[in-house]
């Protein structure tokens, strides 16, 4: 499969979604066709590679989460994102998909305060369980003290 | 005076007695600070937790912090092992958001910095891996020093050609930062020759010695659908059966110019990530030839003595920088909003993905067998942790 038939397999089955780019295709779903919309990449345009996932705070826009997958035999890679909307902060969960998004989607909700429906074990994975915040938000300023000091 | 025999205890032992064991975080295995929390029955491992996030400095915020000409050096702090490879993925990013052209020369010398790279990666691979699994190699520190005497033969060329030699800030926006001096390039031929032959010698005592063969055959098997999905890279994703390699499928710095194979394995055990690292020691040699052979004349920077902040600038926009790195996809996904600094960094540490699969394939092993597949899927924890 190239990328301009993958591109058509996905204006013809995802009406909702904004195509754009070849490498990596980049896709802009909303929300409630994100899982939905993973399977179909998983298993209708072969995309079985599960690269990284990860959040954008857009600040009053909210949140975007944004994950990549790859083809690696016909080397396709999609960049597929969601709006989650102002201060929302759910999302569903691709653990049911990808293996990979497991230590993904945690590392999204440790930084992001992001939480995914359906994850197995979703808990803090690089800062310590007592911490207070989300430091990849914008709101949480890098140069203003966090008190207690640890 | 009589004796009366104490009672006798009966322990209602059923065998399946389940005991947790506490590993790390100040492991020697783990070559970091990682700490896996293990369920065991006995000997046999039946649940993994993974404690990571020791060596957390939050790279992503910290990037949003610094200038596209400041961070470059920063980077190389993710993957200390790996120094290069990450400066370069940063780089990348930046140089497709801006449009900017990279000279020829420079692109040629970010190859054979990312190709030492890759050989005095995999020789501290090598080395940390055959001593922990200690004695039963036969004489348990004898790779480890073999191994770090030839990377301090790299890390030499790697001091005369930036002056530092673990932490670099070689690779800016637009090219390289230093050209090679005088003599550098046939100190290299001569090293690399060293190494070649060197590399043979460590084969024929790994793989004649069969206590390496039962500590690595079917030991710690990833299947190709797992690999996947999980999405682990190089080596490791090689030594599972899938012939995957980003200079190959996405070729980028002028990587089609030069002839070299990609080692594929299908086993997906200890012995065949092994073996996948062992021929792309000589791949990367042979690429590091080519270049030294065709190395074009010219700048090696096609934005050479920046003065100012201004002069920095990223236009707004956004890009998936990846490269092969001796980790795997080394990955940079960077959102610029048109100032001097990103809006949003997200690093794709390749080691963070490796690591994910080890809750999945440890199960079912030895205590002492996690020892050899943690060092197999060859974890630096400043790149899993950021």
């Amino acid at each position: 499969m190239t990328a301009d038939q993958a591109r058509t397999l996905i204006a013809e089955r995802f009406s909702s979604a904004q195509v754009d780019g070849t490498a990596p295709i980049v896709i802009s779903v909303p929300v409630d066709a994100w899982v939905p919309f993973a399977h179909f990449v998983r298993i209708d345009l072969g995309c079985r590679f599960f690269s990284f996932l990860t959040a954008v705070d857009w600040k009053e826009q909210g949140l975007e989460v944004v994950y990549k997958a790859d083809n690696l035999d016909d080397n396709v890679s999609l960049l597929v994102k969601t709006r989650l909307g102002p201060s929302v902060t759910e999302c569903p969960s691709l653990t049911s998909e990808y293996a990979g998004a497991n230590w993904m989607e945690r590392e999204c909700y440790d930084m992001f305060g992001i939480r995914f429906d359906g994850h197995p074990d979703l808990r803090r994975i690089l800062l310590g369980n007592d911490w207070v915040g989300h430091p990849l938000l914008k709101s949480y300023a890098v140069d203003t003290p966090h008190p207690p000091y640890r | 005076m009589s004796v009366t025999a104490a009672p006798r205890v009966e322990l209602d032992y059923t065998g399946s007695e389940r005991l947790t064991m506490n590993m790390g975080p100040q492991h020697p295995s783990a070559h970091g600070v990682f700490r896996a929390i293990l369920t065991l029955e006995g000997e046999t491992v039946v649940g993994v937790d993974a404690v990571i996030g020791y060596l957390h400095r939050c790279h992503e915020k910290l990037a949003e912090t610094l200038t596209y000409a400041q961070y470059p050096s920063i980077a190389s702090k993710t993957d200390y092992v790996a120094a290069m490879t990450s400066e370069f993925a940063y780089v990348r990013a930046a140089e497709i958001i801006g449009k900017i052209d990279v000279p020829k020369r420079a692109q040629y010398l970010r190859v054979i910095t990312s190709e030492l790279q890759r050989v005095a990666s995999h020789l501290l691979w090598l080395g940390t891996w055959c001593l922990d699994m200690g004695g039963a190699l036969g004489g348990g520190a004898t790779i480890f020093l073999y191994c770090i005497r030839e990377r301090e033969l790299i890390l030499d060329l790697f001091e005369s050609l930036v002056g530092a030699r673990l932490l670099y800030g070689f690779y800016q926006v637009g090219g390289v930062r230093y050209d090679i001096p005088t003599g550098w390039a046939a100190k290299c031929l001569e090293t690399v020759d060293l190494i070649d032959q060197r590399i043979n010698e460590y084969e024929r005592m790994l793989e004649e010695n069969p206590f390496f063969l039962v500590r690595t055959q079917g030991v710690g098997v990833i299947s190709r659908e797992l690999a996947q999905e999980v999405g682990i890279g190089g080596p490791l994703l090689r030594g599972s059966g899938v012939a995957y390699d980003i200079r190959r499928g996405e070729p980028y710095s002028s990587y089609e110019d030069f002839d070299f194979r990609v080692p594929v394995e299908t086993s997906g055990d200890c012995l065949a990530r092994y073996r996948v690292r062992m021929a792309e020691f000589r791949e990367s040699l042979k690429i590091v030839r080519q270049v030294l052979d065709g190395l074009p004349e010219g700048p090696i920077s096609s934005r050479p003595g920046l003065k100012s902040v201004a002069q920095t600038r990223i236009p707004k926009g956004e890009a998936y920088a990846r490269v092969e790195g001796a980790r795997g996809e080394v990955g940079c996904y960077l959102i610029a909003d048109g100032s001097a600094k990103p809006y949003r960094m997200k690093w794709r540490g390749a080691s963070f993905s490796n690591l994910a699969v080890l809750p999945h394939i440890i199960p079912g092993h030895k205590v002492a067998d996690v020892v050899a597949i943690m060092g197999s899927v060859d974890p630096v924890f400043g790149e899993v942790d950021r």
